[in-house]
């Protein structure tokens, strides 16, 4: 048993409601203990039934045992709770090439790539899949250059994330500064989603009162440059906020695109829940 | 004429342009201003810095060092926001058929030139 493994383990033991689950199941499931793996992620669920990352775990784990259409309800269960979970999309995306529908399967992973542009796993898989599509492959050859790339429907490994990847993500907030989806990384790849979150539920009643207040109307987007990265708001509902986040490089009316896309899908999703 | 109203000069004469003030970013009072008649300069600057404010407390939470620049965009105008040296922020009022781009650049040029 690995350092890490056991670490998790006793972690796990001694607060058995932490979520370091997610974290064991996938190391277990990176060294092929997939009944371990499975065991862990099942009993992660049961305490956490609405956690996006417990049901995209349980659907790796479940590929791997070759269970494609639990893994395909587990990613989907993942989506219905974080509709922009790319590692979701990218599993359902493989899952589609295997079964032979290249249509449904760019489409999946295009979805993933305008959620998040930056991730190389996404953009190689999506110039993969159309080369293959084009030479009229059919759904094995493609789809066991997928499976091999264990990066494709996992969570990223350790390695040191690239300069322009550090600070992305995407949020969705309710009125009250909680996050209602999505997930946003600092600059050391630490999760910084509900603090960002608490705070921008004030950028909203703040931006509704200067534009109202300035005769500009009822407030559209914000969009925030600093040298580390770019952020765009837009509020998909009145009482809701998403927020994009992505690095210096990619330019900033592309970024309004995606937000403006993502507020969409956001859209029809909190309808969806009512 | 001082930097400061050489800075608001430059932003306003780009089309579509309504006004532009110069403001302390701490305090939200007004440093200089070169606004249309009938807009409130002191208003823009309150709320401008209270946004400016929180927008930068969620770009820190975010890891990222505070906002270059601000777009607030309404159904009918924006409000452009570029936070400068010495709590200084150049803020334009600009209507929709204002030259976003234009404005943005000469906003982050004449906010550089102020010390």
């Amino acid at each position: 048993m690995s350092e890490n493994i056991r670490t998790l383990t006793a972690r796990l033991a001694e607060e058995p409601s932490s979520l370091a689950f997610l974290e064991l199941g996938e190391a277990l499931r990176r060294r092929g203990q997939l009944e371990a793996a499975y065991k862990v992620a099942r009993g992660g669920l049961s305490r956490y039934p609405g956690l996006a990352e417990a049901h995209d775990l349980h659907g790796r784990i479940l590929g791997d045992q070759g269970d494609l259409a639990g893994a395909f309800d587990a990613w989907v269960e993942a989506l219905r709770f974080d509709p922009m979970r790319t590692s979701a999309l990218k599993g359902i995306a493989f899952l589609y090439f295997r079964a032979g529908d290249a249509a449904a399967a760019l489409e999946h992973l295009q979805r993933a790539a305008d959620i998040d542009p930056d991730d190389p796993t996404i953009t190689q898989a999506l110039v993969r899949m159309k080369s293959a599509d084009r030479e009229g492959h059919g759904a094995v050859a493609p789809a066991r250059g997928l499976q091999e790339d264990s990066r494709l429907t996992s969570e990223p490994d350790t390695a040191e994330p690239q300069a322009d990847t550090r600070t992305q993500g995407q949020l969705l907030v309710d009125g009250a500064g909680l996050r209602l989806s999505g997930n946003l990384r600092g600059p050391h790849e630490e999760d910084v989603g509900d603090r960002v979150a608490a705070e921008l539920a004030g950028v909203s009643r703040e931006a509704s009162r200067t534009s109202r207040l300035l005769g500009l109307g009822v407030w559209q987007t914000i969009a925030v440059e600093s040298p580390e990265g770019n952020l765009f708001l837009i509020a998909p509902t009145p009482d809701t906020v998403l927020l994009t986040m992505r690095g210096p490089s990619l330019p900033l009316a592309q970024l309004g695109l995606i937000a403006e896309r993502a507020a969409r899908e956001a859209r029809v999703w909190l309808e969806s829940q009512e | 004429m001082s930097p400061a109203n050489a800075a608001l000069e430059r932003v306003t004469q780009v089309p579509g342009v309504r006004g532009s003030l110069l403001i302390s970013g701490t305090d939200g009072l007004v440093v200089a201003e070169r606004l249309m008649d009938g807009i409130d300069g002191r208003a823009i600057a309150a709320l401008a810095a209270n946004l400016i404010k929180r927008l930068g407390r969620a770009t820190v939470g975010a890891g990222m060092r505070v906002p270059t620049f601000v777009h607030l965009r309404g159904n009918a105008g924006s409000v452009l926001a570029a936070p400068g040296q010495n709590d200084l922020v150049l803020v334009a009022v600009v209507g929709l058929d204002a030259n976003l781009g234009l404005a943005r650049l000469e906003m982050l040029d004449a906010v550089g030139r102020l010390t």
